[in-house]
């Protein structure tokens, strides 16, 4: 095995033996389980639709924004496990001595920093796909509801967590261990914020709100994803449901569009070969 | 053939504090290398240069002639750090299993077995990091530092958190490596255990070297010890007046039972050379 395989392999082992993922887990099935009940108590209270309103799919409307609120959740979920495995990895883990045994060994720095990074995205990917596959299931399961497109949120929910698991090992370089949850935590709430006002902006035809949104998509692009992964939930209902889905609690998705996917990849190449620089610089 | 090690001139800053100050040193090959100064004299700044950890603001430094940190270098390299820790959740057999795959080493279960056991923990292979004491975990880095058998080695205090018996094993063991040609750089505050091992002493402070030579070149005589029937007595002579003291003693009528040269130890050189630096 190389020596990015021998790193990647123990960051992973890393992963399930670390008691926080215990803890992760077992978060993770009592989101499942409430988000279980939920759905189901959430379909059993859908009635016939009446006469007046017929042209509207209330199981769409109910299991579009159900499965919505769930992305979010993953979301978030997915970006406190990519926080928790990255956070430390550089400046925290130098200071306590765990880092200078590794990266004295052959691979060096930069291989150490890219089978570090592979691991947790990995970690953090998965994560993020199989919430979202286990609440379509769910949705499903609850009530016969599944997304226009059901691979596309997915892929784009993990391709977030990534980001932000990027942003973090990069944050790790510069900063100690809890400054650098913290401050990864608040630019997943300034993303989230700005995607909000962006959406305000555009209800309200303010030209400076959907500037902050879209310059916020762009600087933090997990925002933009999440937007997209909403997008795709429900992007080919057409007719009055689709009116009422796009205008409800889904109307600030956004497609994604040609650049999402480059931009991204583009970003965290950029973010990775910024930290690797401070990193192969840094004294430890 | 190059030396392990050769340091010429390094300099390192932290801010406005200079922690090295054109410092010049070598190890060579198959040589034991002690390194003493009092805290805060550069020598884990110095240790970490050669690793690759640090970087030097001035000078060079070189392990087999390829500069420190680079990948040939790297690959010549065992370190024990001052302060370290492996992860909590690892077996020590699994901590020299990480290390066998980052060496690229294809010793097996055999290299670990062996290693573990020439450290004194060939009984608790399979115990957790978090499980073992801080002794025990010494030894386990002192093992991690010798997988592949690397060419030079560097210990920064590898004996600080070992009772005597453990600092006995380190000291045959750096007997043993020396007598399998590995060159080692030990940095200690022990001066006993580097008078004992060391082939060379380097002694550093305030980021310099004040006095560098064999133990027996920085010792010197310091007067002779005479065993009478009155009591043991210290004469401040050289070697050479030995006989003539012996004579005019006896002529004096005391009865002689021993005559022992002494000599300074190594801790009164050291605190020669680094007060009479500042």
């Amino acid at each position: 095995m190389t020596g990015f395989g021998v790193i990647a392999a123990a960051t992973l082992r890393e992963c399930t033996r670390r008691r926080v993922f215990g803890v992760i887990v077992v978060l993770t099935v009592l989101f499942l389980g409430l988000y279980s009940l939920g759905t189901a108590t959430a379909f059993d209270h859908l009635g016939p639709p009446s006469p007046g309103d017929s042209n509207v799919d209330v199981t769409v409307l109910a299991g579009a924004t159900l499965l919505g609120l769930a992305m979010f959740a993953t979301l978030f979920l997915s970006t406190v496990v990519a926080v928790f495995l990255t956070f430390n990895v550089l400046r925290g883990d130098a200071e306590q001595g765990l880092l200078q045994p590794m990266v004295v060994r052959p691979p060096g720095r930069v291989v150490f920093l890219a089978a570090r990074f592979a691991a947790a995205a990995a970690v953090a990917a998965g994560y993020a796909a199989s919430v979202y596959a286990a609440s379509a299931v769910i949705t499903l399961l609850a009530g016969g509801w599944w997304p226009d497109q059901v691979l596309l949120p997915g892929l784009e929910l993990a391709a977030a967590a990534v980001v932000v698991t990027a942003v973090s090992l990069a944050g790790s370089v510069y900063l100690s261990t809890v400054a650098n949850g913290i401050a990864v935590l608040m630019l997943f709430g300034a993303g989230l914020v700005g995607g909000l006002l962006g959406q305000i902006g555009d209800a309200i035809h303010s030209d400076t709100l959907s500037s902050i949104g879209t310059i916020t998509s762009w600087a933090l692009p997990f925002d933009a994803l999440y937007q997209a992964a909403l997008h795709a939930l429900t992007g080919e209902t057409s007719g009055i449901t689709g009116v009422i889905v796009h205008l409800g609690p889904l109307g600030g998705a956004q497609p994604a569009g040609p650049l999402l996917a480059p931009w991204v990849a583009g970003y965290i190449g950029v973010v990775m070969c910024l930290a690797g620089a401070a990193f192969v610089r840094r004294d430890l | 053939m190059p030396d392990a090690f050769a340091a010429e001139g390094l300099e390192k800053r932290y801010g406005r504090v200079l922690a090295l100050d054109g410092v010049s040193l070598r190890v060579g090959e198959g040589e034991l290398v002690g390194l003493l100064g009092p805290n805060g004299a550069g020598k884990s700044t110095l240790v970490k240069i050669g690793c690759g950890l640090v970087r030097p603001s001035g000078g060079r430094a070189e392990v087999f002639g390829a500069p420190a940190g680079s990948l040939p270098a790297r690959r010549a390299l065992g370190y024990l750090a001052e302060l370290f820790r492996f992860p909590g959740w690892l077996r020590a057999d699994e901590v020299m299993r990480l290390h066998q795959g980052l060496v690229g080493s294809e010793g097996g279960a055999a290299e670990r077995g062996s290693l573990l056991e020439l450290v004194g923990l060939a009984d608790v292979g399979d115990r957790k990091v978090d499980q073992m004491s801080k002794g025990m975990q010494q030894r386990l880095g002192i093992a991690q530092a010798m997988i592949g058998a690397p060419r030079f080695l560097v210990l920064d205090e590898p004996t600080s958190a070992l009772d005597p018996a453990g600092r006995r094993t380190v000291r045959a063991l750096l007997e043993e490596l020396r007598g399998r040609g590995v060159s080692v750089l030990l940095n200690s505050h022990l001066l006993s255990e580097v008078e004992l091992v060391c082939d060379r002493v380097v002694i550093i402070t305030r980021g310099r070297v004040v006095a560098e030579g064999r133990p027996d070149e920085l010792t010197h005589a310091s007067g002779v010890e005479v065993e009478t029937d009155a009591g043991d007595r210290r004469y401040d002579v050289g070697r050479d007046e030995v006989p003539d003291l012996v004579a005019r003693l006896v002529a004096d009528g005391e009865r002689i039972y021993g005559v022992h040269v002494v000599r300074s130890t190594l801790e009164e050189a050291y605190l020669e050379a680094v007060e009479g630096a500042e």
